[in-house]
């Protein structure tokens, strides 16, 4: 391991005030756990889903473009979920379809149909953090929610949009993310994300992500129509808009396997 | 009128004094709002069509301002565990440089390979320290024969390799912003120099070079002005061997350049490497007014006079060449005007401003202070100048010679003018021993110049770049690029289609060429795409709806004249190979090339407009058409000669030297004025030409080689600069100063005596002109 030296006095600096904070905010992490917990708890049992989306791409001249796709979501226990998206525009990745296999802090499994090529390709990369689609979406900001994704801590109460809500600091357990820390307002009545913050490797703000338009499925699972990611360094955006969502349409694993990768059109 | 301004000034100094300093310092208030800008935008106006192009470009695709540092291990061989170990760990601290959103570099170079139907993508040394040396030897082919890579990122002879920070600065604040990410970087090399000893480290790009343009703009500041003031202060104690001269002048050097700058507050110009050096102007060419007044009145006081009358004598004698001269000398400087650097602009202005305020000062607070002072004077009549007289005969004597002589020399000067050219290139802007320009002949030396030049390729519609016809057009583009002797590298997309090409057909290296139909390269790019990670997104190379495409090219540090031909020509092989795609070329070094070249065509109109003020200026303040047509020789010959010597010393013009022409003007027009003026009086009171000379040199000769050896010396410290475009302005504009000088000495009295022969008047025998005329003196 190499060490920076300069780094060092900086570091045990920290690593003191660390424990120091630990010790005093102790319930504040236990705090945000807790609420981490209950955030997952109330979204199990879904199944599956199947959706028709729209994503927006924005330049900071506001110049803009839109992509349409299919995303089919397998709930998996105790891991990441499984999602298969097959895209319907442009024109010329018509049919390319891209299944992942999310995990909360070893690097997904990803597979993509190229139909022009009609081979099915394993894409071994570290790219969690890396943009969907050359959109402001990374991998990571689009897969499900999964407690041990990350270390959490409770900051404040704070109200957002009306709603009380419980601001909760989130540090990525994955080695290589993109982000040093996520800040998430969740709403107390329902646990839903409303707004999350995410500050890059130098720990400034990166991107906005707001959830809009929460629509409740099967009466327990509640589902933002539109996701809203500004990058405020690029000044680029990118809106991810749900068209359509069913729940429990009966897909299994095998829908999601490589062979089935193909088959999607 | 003039009486009474007289006597109020005579008569209440303590209320004149009170109200100049009261409006001084209203004025120096504005300096408040004074800031600095150092950025390198700041020499191009928001019309520059190039500053356009780059920003337009910049909003398509990603930014792509940078810090590049360029890293050579002593050992000279970077593809050992240490070094590789030390590139990566600069490449993964670089993320947190503040606004960073972008960092390359040989080990986090995104390579792609095929393992059966498995696409790995990952970082070339991804774990250094932990590679076998066979891995390591692997890499290292791959690193070298990567075009992406070799002559960018690592050198070909792996001597030396490069990381690049790009950053996103804001548009508020961008100075501190270059300051913060500087100082950061320069951090981030000190911390590793430290844990990876023998090895040197260089910063260059865009980042860096702004900070050069400010810590140029510093060192003149701090260490330019303070010169130019200390010799101010020596010269005058000199000349005048007054003190309360010497500080009566001081005093109003020093108001004057506080009202200056604080006008220049008000009126929002910002301080800039070039306004930096407006008061060191503003010096050199005020202390000309004040050893005027101050030199009649201490003449005066010799010849007996009182104080006051002493101050009347000097006021009346200097008010109006002294009002004439600094009308000339700030037309010449607002005539900077019509350049299209902003900055020079604000220089012009803003020492127009100041050389006006000068004039105000010097014949309102100046004859206050100098009445309000002590001063004690020996009545003594100076040993009137005899050196001057014996030269005015000399010159007298041998004008026939002379004539001719000067004239082959004028032509020959003026023949050798033609051997300039223009050339504005940034990294040339500083000089060899400053960090930057050291850092970027490093860099060209060892693995690229630092000239950049993009091609943005637009194709119309969306997704068109993935049609195999555009495709190849960037593919030959690029390969047309790479056979040119002025490149180093170039960086497309093309070469990226090609890779994925090969990995997608398990790395068999025939298929290392373009997928063969749209819908394979766009699935290609799209699963490309998908696999890259954090921060090394395609934005910087392919735009949004991946209609257009951006070629980089890295060229060598060429002048500006190749540089923008080699602009033309990749246009031109555009336009003929691939008519229906536009094509928009920008960068950095593509500004400085054009501005050199456009702002050279406006100060020629700037110095034509000059030209024409300042002669019609003088045919009335003269009186006379023909002298005013007389005036136009020794007013354009020292510009002419000066750029021929230039040509000898340097002969390279960059935008610091378009300008030189009409401020120069507005200088060397107060000596033509001073010498056809008395030489004219004394042609008025009935003396021949040979009479006329003879008087002009006794009673204006020692004051002209007076203020030359103050405006050269101004003008030369102003070429200590470490700033080419200030060191290169003070240096022509010092020589043509003193051109003028020996033109004024040595061509125009021999001129004058050889084509001036008209009628003396006949009722005066010439010896009582002659002692006549001597009285007046």
């Amino acid at each position: 391991m190499i060490r920076i030296r300069s780094f060092k006095p900086l570091f045990s600096a920290l690593l003191s005030l660390l424990l120091v904070v630990q010790v005093q905010a102790q319930t504040a992490e236990e705090k945000g756990l807790a609420i981490a917990k209950e955030r997952k708890q109330r979204d199990l049992g879904w199944q599956d889903n199947q959706a028709e989306a729209s994503m927006i791409l924005r330049t900071a001249s506001r110049q803009e473009i839109e992509r349409r796709m299919r995303l089919l979501t397998l709930e998996v226990k105790d891991d990441g979920d499984k999602g298969l998206t097959i895209f319907d525009q442009p024109a010329d990745v018509k049919g390319t379809a891209f299944l992942n296999y999310s995990h909360a802090i070893e690097p997904d499994e990803q597979w993509m149909y190229l139909p022009a090529l009609k081979r099915v390709k394993r894409i071994a990369s570290k790219n969690k953090s890396g943009p969907f689609m050359g959109s402001e979406f990374a991998f990571e900001d689009l897969s499900s929610f999964e407690v041990e994704k990350f270390s959490y801590k409770y900051l404040r109460d704070e109200q957002y949009e009306g709603m009380d809500c419980f601001v909760i600091e989130q540090q990525p357990a994955y080695e290589h993310s993109g982000y040093t820390k996520l800040i998430t307002w969740l709403d107390k009545e329902h646990y839903r994300a409303q707004k999350v913050e995410f500050y890059d490797r130098k720990d400034s703000l990166l991107k906005t992500l707001t959830m809009h338009d929460y629509q409740l499925y099967l009466d327990k699972y509640w589902r933002p129509m539109k996701l809203s990611m500004k990058n405020h360094q690029t000044r680029k955006s990118t809106d991810l808009i749900t068209h359509e969502l069913q729940f429990r349409t009966g897909l299994s694993e095998s829908d999601f396997s490589q062979a089935a990768l193909k088959r999607a059109k | 009128m003039r009486a009474v301004w007289l006597n109020a000034i005579l008569l209440r100094p303590w209320l004149t004094l009170a109200l100049c300093l009261l409006l001084v310092v209203m004025a120096a208030v504005g300096s408040k709002n004074l800031y600095f800008r150092g950025d390198y935008k700041i020499f191009f106006g928001p019309g520059n069509e190039q500053l356009q192009a780059y920003e337009d470009m910049q909003s398509i695709f990603s930014k792509s301002e940078n810090a590049s540092i360029v890293i050579a291990p002593d050992e000279g061989d970077v593809f050992s565990p240490q070094t590789l170990a030390l590139i990566k760990d600069y490449t993964e601290e670089a993320w947190r440089i503040p606004y960073a959103t972008r960092v390359d570099s040989m080990t986090n170079f995104q390579h792609t390979s095929a393992e059966g139907d498995d696409l790995l993508v990952e970082d070339l040394f991804e774990d250094p320290q932990g590679m076998s040396q066979d891995e390591i030897q692997n890499a290292r082919r791959v690193a070298l024969s990567e075009p992406a890579l070799v002559d960018k990122m690592v050198a070909a002879d792996g001597k030396a390799v490069m990381i690049n920070i790009t950053v996103q600065l804001p548009d508020e604040g961008l100075d501190q912003a270059f300051r913060d990410v500087a100082g950061a970087v320069r951090e981030l090399s000190n911390a590793l120099s430290q844990t990876y000893p023998n090895h040197q480290f260089y910063h260059t790009g865009v980042v860096y070079m702004n900070d050069a343009f400010m810590t140029s703009a510093e060192n003149d500041a701090s260490t330019l002005v303070p010169l130019m003031f200390l010799t101010v202060v020596l010269m005058l104690w000199l000349l005048l061997r007054s003190f309360t001269g010497t500080l009566s002048t001081v005093i109003v050097l020093i108001t004057t350049i506080a009202a200056t700058m604080g006008i220049s507050g008000w009126m929002g110009v910002f301080l800039s490497t070039a306004t930096v050096n407006v008061p060191t102007l503003v010096m050199t060419l005020a202390v000309a007014d004040c050893v005027h007044v101050i030199s009649s009145m201490l003449y005066g006081l010799r010849q007996g006079k009182s104080k006051a009358e002493a101050i009347r004598y000097a006021m009346e004698l200097n008010l109006m060449p002294v009002f004439i001269t600094s009308v000339t000398t700030a037309i010449g400087f607002l005539t900077l005007n019509f350049s299209d650097v902003p900055i020079l602009a604000d220089l012009g202005n803003l020492t127009a401003v100041g050389i006006m305020l000068a004039f105000v000062l010097s014949v309102t607070l100046l004859p206050a202070l100098l009445l309000l002072l002590p001063m004690r004077v020996a009545v003594k009549q100076q040993t009137s100048s005899g050196r001057m007289e014996a030269f005015a005969e000399w010159v007298i004597t041998n004008h026939k010679r002379l004539l001719p002589f000067t004239v082959i020399l004028t032509l020959v000067a003026i023949g050798a003018t033609l051997k300039n050219e223009v050339n504005d290139q940034a990294t040339e802007y500083f000089k060899p021993s400053m960090p930057f320009r050291f850092a970027a002949d490093y860099q060209e030396e060892h693995i690229s110049g630092m000239a950049t030049m993009d091609f943005g390729l637009f194709m119309g519609e969306p997704s068109a770049l993935n049609k195999p016809d555009n495709l190849q057009i960037v593919a030959d583009f690029t390969q047309w690029l790479r056979a040119q002797p002025e490149i180093d590298h170039v960086s497309s997309i093309s070469d990226t289609f090609k890779r994925l090409n090969q990995n997608m057909h398990g790395d068999d290296q025939s298929y290392y060429r373009l997928p063969e139909d749209r819908e394979l390269a766009a699935q290609y790019l799209l699963l490309y795409e998908m696999s890259l990670p954090f921060g090394l997104d395609l934005n910087n190379q392919v735009n949004l709806d991946k209609s257009a495409t951006r070629v980089m090219a890295t060229l060598q540090n060429l002048g500006s004249k190749e540089f923008t031909a080699f602009e033309q020509r990749a246009l031109d092989w555009l336009a003929q190979r691939a008519p229906n795609i536009e094509v928009r070329a920008s960068s950095p070094s593509l500004m400085f090339a054009h501005i050199g070249e456009t702002n050279m065509a406006s100060m020629l109109r700037g110095t034509v407009l000059a030209l024409i003020l300042i002669s019609c200026l003088l045919v009335i303040a003269l009186r006379s058409w023909k002298m005013g047509a007389i005036s136009l020789l020794p007013n354009l010959l020292p510009a002419g000669i000066g750029f021929g010597i230039w040509a000898v010393i340097s002969g390279q013009i960059n935008m610091g030297l378009s300008v030189v022409m009409s401020m120069s003007l507005g200088i060397i027009v107060d000596d033509t004025v001073h010498f056809l003026a008395k030489y004219q009086r004394a042609r008025r009171e009935g003396a021949d030409a040979e009479q006329a000379v003879r008087y002009a040199f006794s009673s204006v000769g020692r004051a002209l080689w007076i203020t030359t050896v103050v405006l050269v010396s101004g003008f030369a410290i102003l070429s200590l600069s470490n700033f080419g475009v200030n060191a290169d302005m003070g240096m022509l504009t010092g020589i043509i100063i003193l051109v003028a000088l020996a033109v004024d000495f040595l061509f125009l009295p021999a001129f004058l005596m050889v084509f001036d022969k008209k009628s003396v008047n006949k009722e005066d025998n010439a010896d009582d002109t002659d002692k006549k005329l001597q009285a007046t003196v």
